[in-house]
């Protein structure tokens, strides 16, 4: 991996995970789908038996509810066969799981329920929710099961009304990246190296070393993080390129890294927001302003942690004052 | 101070709420003196836009005294009296270099949420929506106004709230719906929908030299005010006349040169679409019905215009495309870039060229927002246009 920065910084040097490994997984969304399509069908068309399968007690709520179930399987088994690389459908199959355990749990309740059974069908379910939730994470990531250990890659790319020179200059200057980069707090470079400390999640903060691998001025630079200075190894290049029609200065982030817990981590953090292309293409939206703007804009929700401008409570009005200062 | 809130579906009340405060060092903090209700301001209040949150302050057409400047304001000062367009720009970047204000790339700190609706986010709005960055609005007692020295007006002191205030939004957006018809003398235009948007097209194809200008509407009161205030030299009530026959007639067969939609996402009309177009909005199905607009678009002539004021936010079905490929037709649209607008439509107004105070029907202290909002809404006691005064 050092070596692609060593070489060339261009695109193709890392590409991202494309398509020949999504079609390598296609079989098991197939068989997901198949399944999914099997289950709804019994469901639907003798929802008694099932009922008895899984023991719970047949009754003409339950047999209404699995009938239900069972049009949810068959739309999402429908949907799976015919496009088995979807993360949508599969995740959908996630969800439903999840409702499945819920109602499965709610069974437990039951006098009438067979427990033996319910215990078993439980078990079986979650290993089900196991498997489509692990197909699920390695879809949205791109990457296969035995690759786990896969970085994430980001590509971003924003154009920005300034010189190629310009924007290489601010950039080059890495204590301005806390400017627009919302995580950072702050960067020092001393002697080639450099200390980045940043905000992670529940107010914690964490700190590593960069040193600059490619340094072309108004063309591009490029980093990775030193060896041993973190649990999330990271690099990229940043190019900046003039932009046709006279429209400043194209500026492309690709970035690697490897987060912990692997692409499922990131699966996961996706889910609470904290996506990383979304991430970098905001901090690039924000460099864009500072760079044209002078400043980064705030909206009087953007300041707040919600979605919330001004608001009829004191509540709003400490965090506006506390953001001012 | 107090604002005028969104509170829920067709719920708004006026409330406290913490001051607005400089927090960008190009900021301006205005006392709002007069402040107006518009017509897309009933889409938020009808629950038609996304990402609406209890207690946002709305209202993007206002204009007051400056009481204080960022540290970085240096053409604006306190005590003048501006105007602010409803578009937030920061006047740098390349949409705004060109012109096309209501695409600034800077003025939106929540661009990603209108780029997963849109694909690519426009500018920032005043009190209208947290996809459109969150900004409180207008209708309230101060304002807080990014970017103060690109996007307000001075305005002279001769020339009353009344005249200058529809600067913000409603006179330039009419203006650019007749600028996008390419108007040259002798030609035709029509116009759905006469309020305060469709008055002020009418009035500016008038200005820009159209021969014939056809209002279309169902309100009579609202079809005698585009007659005698704003210059159409027809009108259609199209609950009594056939609309196809009438324009028709008035086109030597032809249909109009060009067709404006003031009216947007929550048309009416009668007939079995607008039932199918409201079930389908009320099953969230369909976002927008846009009546009006199919209309437009038939009755258009050959190779004409179809320029469209009027707001949409989603997605529309049965979208006559047919009839704009094979009779060859152009649909121009946008938000209105009012920036452009506001030196050379103060000049008209200052030269007597048009006194936009014609459309108002109902003044109302602040506090009486959501009356004004009802008979806006429910046109009632033949309103056009509410105009709010803050002080």
């Amino acid at each position: 991996m050092e070596q692609q920065l060593t070489q060339q910084p261009s695109t193709a040097d890392i590409r991202p995970t494309s398509s020949s490994r999504r079609r390598s997984s296609a079989g098991l969304g197939k068989g997901l789908g198949l399944f999914s399509v099997g289950l709804g069908l019994a469901e639907l068309l003798a929802p008694a038996s099932v009922a008895a399968l899984i023991g719970i007690p047949s009754s003409p709520r339950s047999r209404l509810v699995l009938r239900a179930l069972g049009v949810r399987e068959l739309l999402s088994g429908v949907g799976l066969l015919a496009r088995p690389n979807s993360a949508g459908w599969l995740w959908g199959r996630v969800g439903g799981d999840a409702i499945d355990l819920a109602l499965l749990g709610e069974g437990f309740t039951s006098r009438r329920a067979n427990r033996t059974r319910l215990i078993a069908a439980t078990a079986a379910v979650a290993g089900v929710a196991a498997v489509d939730a692990l197909s699920a994470a390695r879809q949205t990531r791109g990457s296969t099961l035995s690759k786990i250990g896969e970085p994430i890659h980001v590509l971003k790319t924003i154009t920005i009304n300034r010189t190629p020179g310009e924007v290489y200059e601010f950039w080059r200057e890495l204590s301005n990246l806390p400017r627009f980069m919302a995580h950072l707090e702050s960067v020092e470079e001393t002697n080639g190296v450099s200390t980045w400390k940043a905000k992670g999640p529940a107010g914690t903060s964490f700190s590593w070393q960069a040193e600059v691998m490619i340094d072309r001025p108004g063309i591009c630079i490029g980093w990775r993080s030193v060896q041993g200075s973190t649990s999330v190894p990271n690099h990229g290049v940043v190019n900046f390129a003039p932009a046709p029609g006279q429209r400043g200065t194209e500026v492309q982030v690709e970035l690697k890294y490897q987060p912990p817990g692997g692409s499922i981590g990131a699966g996961f953090a996706k889910l609470f927001g904290e996506e990383p292309g979304q991430q970098i293409q905001s901090d690039l939206r924000r460099l864009k302003q500072v760079l044209e703007t002078g400043e980064v804009l705030y909206s009087d929700a953007s300041i707040h942690r919600g979605m919330h401008p001004a608001r009829p409570s004191k509540a709003s009005t400490k965090t506006l004052k506390g953001a001012a200062e | 101070m107090k604002a005028n809130c969104w509170m829920g579906k067709r719920k708004v009340s006026v409330e406290q709420v913490p001051d607005p405060q400089i927090l960008n060092a190009q900021d301006a903090i205005i006392r709002v003196t007069s402040t107006a209700i518009c017509g897309s301001d009933l889409h938020l209040y009808n629950g038609f836009v996304p990402t609406m949150e209890r207690g946002d302050v709305l209202g993007h057409e206002f204009m007051g005294e400056v009481v204080e400047v960022g540290s970085s304001v240096r053409k604006l000062k306190v005590g003048d009296r501006v105007v602010v367009p409803f578009p937030i720009a920061c006047g740098r970047c390349h949409a705004c270099q060109q012109g096309t204000t209501s695409l600034c790339e800077n003025s939106n700190p929540n661009a990603w949420m209108a780029e997963k609706m849109w694909g690519h986010s426009p500018c920032g709005i005043f009190g209208y929506s947290h996809l459109l960055g969150g900004f409180a609005g207008g209708q309230a007692e101060y304002a807080r106004v990014p970017f103060a020295d690109f996007g307000p007006i001075k305005v002279p002191d001769h020339l009353s709230d009344d005249q200058v205030l529809f600067l913000s939004d409603i006179f330039p957006t009419g203006y650019m719906a007749a600028e996008m018809c390419d108007i040259t003398p002798g030609q035709v235009i029509a116009v759905w929908g006469a309020g305060p948007v469709g008055q002020f097209a009418i009035a500016s194809a008038k200005l820009l030299g159209a021969e014939r200008i056809i209002a279309i509407d169902r309100f009579p009161y609202r079809l005698q005010m585009a007659a005698e205030k704003a210059g159409a030299t027809d009108i259609i009530n199209y609950e009594e006349t056939d609309v196809h026959e009438a324009l028709m007639g008035m086109t030597g067969g032809r249909g109009p040169d060009a067709c404006i939609d003031a009216v947007g996402l929550e048309s009416h009309s009668h007939g079995p679409m607008y039932a199918i177009d409201r079930t389908k909005q009320a099953l969230m199905i369909e976002p927008d019905r846009p009546l009006a607009l199919r209309q437009a678009i038939r009755e258009c002539k050959n190779g004409g215009i179809v320029s469209v004021s009027g707001v949409y936010g989603g997605f529309v079905d049965t979208f006559p495309m047919g009839v704009v490929v094979n009779r060859a037709l152009t649909i121009r649209s946008g938000q209105c870039h009012a920036h452009r607008y506001l030196a050379p439509l103060l000049e008209h107004i200052e030269r007597g060229d048009i006194d936009p105070s014609f459309i108002i029907t109902h003044h109302l202290p602040l506090t009486e927002a959501a009356r004004g909002f009802e008979l806006f809404h429910k046109k009632l006691d033949g309103c056009e246009k509410v105009v709010l005064k803050a002080a």
